[in-house]
């Protein structure tokens, strides 16, 4: 099991470096200047050459590479060029809005879809019809779509929950929730759909397997048939689609953002890449694959301790 | 029984197979193995699961890497060919699987099936058809079969649809590999049957890959007995299988029940005796 | 958005789970066709590629054009869905921005297929350092968020909608790959591939002719799920303002109408319900293919095992209790299990049914081994599932007498049947190591029962497993306990599932083919075992097998089936010795022990062939 985290971790640290490698050099293919785009139109030659050095483009590539990569060992992540603040500095006030409506989102969806899709692959009939409705509807709604029924709805409408804005839990853990709240769900519903389906198949599946018709005959409760046995086996396919269901939120998390109005990450990475900002595009990137890769760690790890013949080794 | 030449030779065989993990030995499937089979001559391969009796009969056709000793095919090499010479031996060596639902393409007419080694060799339609239709007939099923899919058959016709596969090119040598296991009691008879008609028709070999020792009793000339990847005793059929002189052959015997309840209960008796006594010999 | 990655994930873990590899069946079309989704999917699709493909017949307002003075105006007249904010034309939008979406869908997809299946197929078929490889460059992208990517390269390389779809297509890339690997590595294994290479076909045909129908099925479900992915995700971009300018398009649309929200709410409902209708449609396609290609569990595949009984599902749950109207026949005292006429069938897809036991009476005494003899689709594992209540739901059982110890199992309610199951009725299956839960230690899968029949505690269901498994001869009972299912070997397993079978002190031991898929020196050992334990604690047993070895070794009476009813009975000495049914003569006959051997090969000649139906079993 040690080995087993170990190369785990390697491979983790691997994908992020190459990742980063490779997003720098995209980057800095650019067509245009990021100093004439920084300074505008009107600059002069000098003004822009100026520019350049001061940002360290006048150096050659790999140098910069490794400038660079430097600082990203050490957790600096260089100055954004369009407001000349620490890029750290900016993702790690944006992050935590983001990640509040990830990971509520991350936990809506394990909860209702787990549930849903046990709820059908079990009762059968028409409960398994109307679950596979949901899912294929839930599924074909885009989730900013839906964001803004629901803040027309409950918001405008209502008034239940506010519109726009996010509330830090330091300030107001109350107020937080509310204003997660919407956007969680309208995030979390093709996820907890495709989860739900997935639960399903893999529930049927491990139904049908002569172990179950074994474990009845011994006269075990069905109770404990379905939610002790079945449901452990069916859990590290349903735990696979969770961790690729976290990448897919964050990418979900950009347009969500953008309809309440929430200045997350994806809005940062929006603005940023639209000023080719480069350095906080970079630090968006390369925090977001760490993240992914801490996520797939765990459910790595999970599904390693699950797989009986993974922990023994 | 050793006439001049063999059609195969398996000399001193060593089969590894990798074992996945960090700087693990490999898997010996095969140790030293040796065997000879003769034109037209049936040899029995018998053992149980983990002898290395399947391991044998794919190290012929090419299917599992022989990592040591060689194999000779009508005197020349076979062990280490390349592709492309491997599938010019596809007209002297052919193979009977043991399972007769997934050895034929469920998506083939059987028509297909039976064309398609001969199409691809430059036989033309007309010729590949005619022949799949003396086919047909040789392996006892009707003519008309062509036209149909695998599912519509049963086990034992399948398995007759698999064997007109292996004879459609005339080969020298087949490959059984428990083809008659997965079948029905009665079945199985008329399966042997018609295995040894056609050897007698053709004069083809086989090497018969079996755990049944009255089957393997039954088709062979000779019968060698395997034992966790060895080669544990060899002789002919008649002695080997029913005054062997190794003790695990005997074991064999002795665990296989007989289909009469006075008789089998003697059987069990001269088992346990067995037992006791090569555990006295032991202990 | 959170469907990029989802939906395929969907379809990435099912394949190896439930796909079973095979081509599609003839008749597709047909069998499609016959489904209403389908059907109905078929058409909204082809109105809105007409529509698209039509725009300029459908409408003479120009769908980028804008004209403040026309802004927010209401349906009717001119402009039959109104205008948006800036005064453009709603309908003209909705039809010109239905050639964006398809097209920029269709980008999508060729992309991704061209990626993804020729590495896919040749990652799967010759695997080695090519599929490690692709594997890992696989992960690489699917580990990033599609969005974030989309954003850095639509920064550098400026706006554009299909340029935006072909870099998608290059991320979805990899979740095509896996699934076309996934199902050309399972078809791989298949004996009929091999069979091909020893045939002598070469690599390109084999993949041609074998592997490549095998991998369309799959295909086509998922492409029809990626032309939904995409425009979900073509929407969220333009939604974001990333999509070409000057371009007519649904996400355009939707950020047109958030911006007036508050002023007209009702532009969301155009661009989005035809989305909406859209995805669906490609969704329900997909699904209805799935069911019409056979692919995924729906068709039985023809892997069926010599003895396999029909699998059982849990799903609702219900016992298959038999019903039928009771008669009070002459049973003898000591009779532990009496059937009388047991009928068993199951419903056809065109209404009528199918009788798989027809008729089934026997009577077994305490201390009585009674072997069901029979060769495939006799039904005898269906008689002894019957008694045990575990045939799958949808069989119909009758049966005029069917007790138990005197209880009448026809009468039983669920709860009170699988009371009765482990306590008073032991089973024993017949493959070891598939019917053991692999994610549970062997000590726990032997203590629950014996916890929730006894009564017992963990400490003392412990000591009970222990002795238990040392009674049924494992070697090192402490470490087999502590272990898992993988750990030991299928004799060991049997052994195990035997201790379970008797754990909690049954009456009635239903055994089905317990020895046939062990080695014939186990075979014989375990036979022992199943002997003593019977004589020990006088269970009566009912063994079926298809081995006549196997009863006359141990069974007291036998019972010959034949399709479904049983043609003879009879104490086994008596049914060996002097059989009165032709098919129970014909059956031992077939055996083929006594046979002579063939004689050493003299070379050159031949000596003479046997027959076994002349050469008879009786000396």
């Amino acid at each position: 099991m040690f080995l087993f985290i170990l190369r785990r971790l390697a491979a983790g640290l691997v994908l992020v470096f190459v990742i980063g490698t490779l997003t720098f050099f995209l980057t800095s293919l650019t067509g245009s200047d990021p100093a004439r785009q920084i300074l505008g139109n009107q600059a002069t030659l000098e003004q822009i050459a100026d520019k350049r050095a001061e940002l360290g483009l006048d150096q050659p590539l790999l140098s910069q590479y490794g400038h660079w990569l430097g600082g990203v060992v050490q957790g600096d992540l260089g100055t954004s060029w369009s407001n000349n603040q620490s890029v750290s500095k900016l993702v790690s006030q944006a992050l935590p809005i983001t990640m509040s409506l990830v990971l509520g989102a991350l936990v809506l969806t394990a909860i209702l879809g787990v549930g849903l899709g046990v709820l059908a692959a079990v009762r059968g009939g028409w409960i398994d019809k109307v679950v596979q409705v949901v899912s294929v509807v839930a599924f074909a709604v885009p989730n900013f779509l839906l964001g803004l029924v629901l803040a027309l709805v409950f918001a405008v409408g209502l008034g239940l929950f506010p519109a726009l804005g996010y509330t830090p839990f330091a300030t107001s853990p109350g107020r937080w929730l509310a204003s997660i709240t919407l956007p969680a769900i309208a995030l979390a519903i093709g996820a907890m759909a495709t989860v739900a389906a997935q639960t399903r198949g893999s529930m049927v599946d491990v139904l049908q397997q002569d172990y179950v018709r074994t474990l009845r005959s011994r006269g075990i409760p069905t109770r404990s048939v379905l939610l002790k046995h079945a449901l452990r086996n069916a859990a590290p396919a349903s735990l696979t689609v969770l961790s690729l269901q976290f990448i897919a939120l964050i990418s979900g998390a950009v347009v969500i953002e953008k309809v309440f109005g929430l200045t997350g990450i994806g809005e940062r990475a929006t603005s940023a890449a639209n000023q080719g900002d480069i350095p906080l595009v970079l630090g968006i990137v390369m925090v977001t694959v760490v993240l992914v890769v801490i996520v797939n760690l765990l459910v790595d790890l999970a599904l390693g301790w699950l797989n009986p013949k993974v922990r023994i080794s | 029984m050793n006439g001049p030449q063999q059609l195969v030779e398996i000399d001193q065989v060593v089969v590894d197979y990798p074992v996945k993990g960090w700087r693990r030995p490999p898997f010996r499937a095969l140790s030293d193995i040796s065997l000879n089979i003769g034109a037209g001559e049936t040899v029995g391969l018998v053992g149980e699961s983990g002898s290395g009796k399947t391991t044998l009969g794919r190290a012929i056709l090419g299917l599992a890497p022989v990592t040591g000793g060689e194999i000779r095919f009508e005197g020349r090499v076979i062990s280490t060919l390349g592709r492309r010479d491997r599938q010019a031996l596809s007209r002297d060596i052919q193979v009977v699987f043991q399972d007769p639902y997934t050895s034929l393409n469920p998506a083939m007419t059987v028509n297909d099936i039976l064309t398609e080694p001969l199409l691809v060799t430059g036989t033309t339609r007309k010729d590949a058809d005619r022949r799949v239709r003396d086919l047909l007939d040789e392996v006892h099923l009707p003519t008309d079969a062509g036209r149909r899919l695998p599912r519509e058959f049963s086990g034992g016709q399948r398995q007759r649809i698999a064997i007109a596969r292996a004879l459609s090119r005339d080969p020298k040598l087949i490959v059984c590999d428990e083809p008659v296991s997965a079948l029905d009691l009665s079945t199985q008879a008329t399966v042997l049957d018609l295995f040894i008609e056609i050897q007698n028709r053709t004069g083809v070999a086989y090497l018969f890959v079996t755990h049944d020792l009255s089957v393997v009793r039954h088709i062979s000339h000779r019968v060698a007995v395997m034992h966790r990847g060895s080669i544990v005793e060899q002789g002919d059929a008649a002695t080997v299988t029913s005054t062997p002189s190794e003790s695990y052959t005997q074991r064999l015997l002795l665990a296989a029940p007989v289909p009469d309840p006075i008789r089998q209960a003697v059987r069990r008796e001269e088992r346990r005796a067995f037992a006791a006594g090569t555990a006295s010999a032991v202990g | 958005m959170s469907t990029v990655n989802g939906g395929l994930a969907a379809n990435l873990a099912t394949p190896p789970l439930a796909a079973t590899a095979q081509a599609p069946r003839p008749g597709f079309l047909r069998r499609l066709l016959r489904d209403p989704l389908a059907v109905i999917s078929l058409a909204w699709l082809t109105v809105v590629l007409l529509a698209s493909v039509f725009a300029p017949l459908l409408t003479s307002q120009d769908p980028i054009a804008s004209k403040i003075t026309d802004a927010l105006a209401p349906m009717g007249g001119d402009h039959p869905l109104g205008t948006n904010g800036i005064g453009t034309d709603v309908w003209a939008q909705l039809v010109y921005g239905g050639r964006t979406s398809l097209i920029g869908s269709l980008i999508v997809v060729v992309v991704a297929l061209l990626v993804g299946l020729p590495a896919g197929i040749m990652a799967g078929y010759y695997r080695g350092w090519f599929d490690s490889a692709a594997n890992w460059v696989a992960s690489l992208i699917m580990a990033l968020p599609a969005i974030i990517v989309l954003l850095v390269v639509l920064a550098e390389l400026g706006r554009s909608t299909y340029l935006a779809m072909a870099v998608f297509g290059l991320l979805i890339g990899p979740g095509v790959f896996r699934l076309i690997r996934a199902s050309v590595v399972s078809v791989r294994e298949e004996l009929y591939v091999d069979a091909a290479r020893v045939s002598g076909l070469g690599d390109a045909r084999i993949m041609r002719r074998h592997i490549l129908p095998v991998v369309v099925a799959p295909t086509i479900i998922q492409v029809s799920q990626l032309l939904g992915i995409a425009i979900v995700i073509q929407a969220g971009l333009e939604f974001l303002g990333l999509g070409s300018a000057n371009q007519a398009s649904w996400g355009g649309m939707l950020s047109d109408a958030f911006q007036n929200i508050y002023s007209a709410p009702s532009l969301l409902l155009w661009p989005g319900l035809i989305i909406v209708l859209t995805v669906t449609a490609f969704c329900l396609l997909g699904n209805s293919f799935r069911d019409a290609l056979g692919v995924g569990g729906a068709a039985a595949h023809a892997r069926s095992k010599k003895f396999a009984g029909i699998k059982d599902s849990v799903v609702a749950a219900i016992d298959t209790a038999p019903t039928g109207t009771s008669t009070t026949a002459k049973v003898p005292d000591d009779a532990v299990l009496v059937i009388d006429d047991l009928k068993v069938a199951y419903p056809l897809p065109d209404g009528t049914e199918s009788v798989v036991v027809k008729g089934v009476s026997l009577t077994l005494r305490r201390g009585e081994i009674l072997g069901l003899v029979g060769e495939s689709g006799s039904g005898k594992s269906q008689t002894a599932f019957s008694v045990l209540g575990l045939l799958p739901p949808q069989a119909r059982t009758t049966a005029t007498t069917m007790t138990f110890d005197g209880q009448d199992l026809r009468e039983l309610s669920k709860k009170a049947m699988n009371q009765l199951r482990g306590q008073g009725i032991g089973y024993i299956p017949q493959e070891p190591m598939s019917n053991l839960d692999p994610s549970f230690r062997i000590g726990s899968q032997l203590t629950e029962p014996m916890r929730h029949h006894l009564g017992m505690s963990a400490a003392a269901a412990k000591t009970a497993a222990v002795g238990l498994l040392a009674r049924v001869g494992i070697q090192d009972p402490e470490r087999v306990f502590a272990a898992y299912p993988h750990e030991i070997s299928g004799g060991m397993a049997q052994r195990v599932l035997i201790a379970g079978a008797v754990s909690c002190n049954p009456d009635l031991l239903i055994a089905d083919e317990p020895t046939t898929a062990l080695d014939v020196t186990v075979q014989a050992e375990v036979l022992d075992l199943i002997r003593e334990l019977q004589a020990e604690r006088q269970m009566g047993v009912l063994l079926v097998t298809h081995y006549f070895g196997v009863v006359a070794d141990i069974c007291d009476t036998v019972a010959v089936m034949q399709n479904g009813r049983i043609v003879e009975t009879a104490p086994a000495k008596q049914l060996f010795a002097a059989p009165q049914h032709e098919y129970t003569r014909m059956l031992l006959a077939s055996t083929l022990e006594d046979g002579a051997a063939r004689p050493a090969l003299v070379s050159g000649s031949e000596s003479t062939s046997q027959a076994v139906t002349s050469e008879g079993a009786k000396q």
